[in-house]
């Protein structure tokens, strides 16, 4: 009950002074859970990291599931999910309450076209950093210029195409490939692990 | 029914969004756009506070969202549908799972959906930079070139590169997102 309790409330100073998102929470998580706690282990930890990254939704919120799940069981997971969005949520709600008032404001509206292009800068290295991490194979770079045209030009086009049918396209892709790598004929070409 | 939809809406955008909090933004693009709740120019602005407030970005943006479009039961369905199947999905993993990872299949669609997810955030990138510095939404658009955000955008490069010579860590977020709000007081006021 009181391990439940200190999940909480870790969870929530976790999710209040986390500013930038999913990766700057990984070694707040790390200090706080495995390095203070010893309720993670070190390999386990790094794990935990693969697969909130490899499954869809945030990483902090996944990270924060998953120990949660590790603390105290189903019960755990729902708390430290919990705790982590709670300060955010918080924070936002009241923020979105003025936002309107505050962005009609002639300087604070001024101010925001300007930040307007920090937003697209920080979208471009959001955008970059994840591609220096994708493996530089045939394969996921066309996937990757192909994606990158088609949904630049039917955005400017301004045809309705979902991104989520872009993902969906890539699971289709992957698998294919995957498929396509099993066929008796291309066995010899298999040589990744 | 809006909460409906909203609930709807962000838990779709949760179940697809592989690789984190960026990834959010062009499925929230599409969305928001595609249903009347945002112009682009709200949308940047949300993603701003976003990244200058505590927590995920996703979570911090489908609660703006959702507040926009209907209060705090807004705020609450959307948050919750953005969280829901990513933790799902964690529990499967952490209570029978936990080799996920290994299996080849699990790889293989991986494979498949990181480059898909790199491009969409690039391509967001681009044509929110086409919008905002040359005024160009959609083909066929006349230019309005902006000089001032053009500029603005070089600065925020060369600083930022500069930061990275220097100090070998990425440049601060919310010291870009703050330099940006003075720059744009004295550039369009």
């Amino acid at each position: 009950m009181k391990r439940l309790l200190l999940l909480f409330l870790s969870m929530m100073k976790i999710g209040l002074f986390t500013f930038g998102g999913g990766y700057a929470m990984i070694p707040l998580l790390e200090n706080e859970f495995v390095s203070k706690r010893g309720w993670i282990g070190d390999e386990e930890f790094f794990d935990m990291v693969a697969v909130a990254e490899s499954t869809p939704g945030p990483i902090a919120v996944n990270m924060a599931t998953y120990v949660g799940y590790r603390v105290g069981g189903v019960v755990g997971a729902i708390l430290g999910t919990v705790g982590i969005v709670v300060p955010s949520f918080a924070v936002i709600f009241l923020i979105s309450l003025v936002f309107r008032r505050f962005i009609a404001v002639a300087w604070v509206a001024a101010a925001f076209r300007g930040i307007r292009i920090a937003v697209v800068f920080l979208i471009f290295s959001a955008a970059w950093r994840l591609f220096k991490r994708l493996p530089k194979k045939p394969f996921p770079l066309t996937v990757f210029s192909l994606v990158t045209a088609a949904a630049t030009v039917l955005s400017l086009l301004a045809v309705r195409f979902s991104s989520v049918w872009f993902i969906l396209i890539g699971v289709g892709l992957g698998l294919a490939a995957y498929l396509f790598a099993l066929l008796p004929r291309n066995r010899r070409g298999e040589g990744d692990k | 029914m809006i909460l409906l939809r909203l609930f709807l809406t962000f838990l779709k955008i949760g179940s697809v969004a592989f690789g984190g909090g960026y990834v959010m933004i062009p499925l929230m693009r599409d969305e928001c756009l595609t249903n009347g709740w945002l112009t682009e120019a709200e949308l940047l602005d949300f993603i701003a506070v976003s990244e200058s407030t505590p927590g995920p970005i996703a979570v911090n943006m489908a609660t703006f969202v959702g507040s926009s479009q209907a209060g705090i039961l807004g705020a609450l369905v959307a948050t919750l549908g953005v969280v829901l199947p990513s933790f799902c999905v964690i529990l499967l993993v952490a209570a029978a799972l936990r080799q996920l990872l290994r299996y080849r299949g699990v790889r293989a669609v991986l494979s498949g959906v990181r480059p898909v997810v790199v491009a969409l955030i690039l391509s967001t990138a681009l044509t929110m930079f086409l919008s905002l510095t040359f005024g160009v939404g959609k083909i066929g658009d006349a230019p309005v070139f902006s000089l001032p955000g053009l500029s603005l955008f070089v600065f925020l490069c060369a600083i930022a590169l500069l930061w990275r010579r220097l100090r070998r860590r990425p440049i601060s977020p919310i010291f870009l997102i703050l330099f940006s709000g003075l720059a744009g007081i004295v550039l369009f006021r």
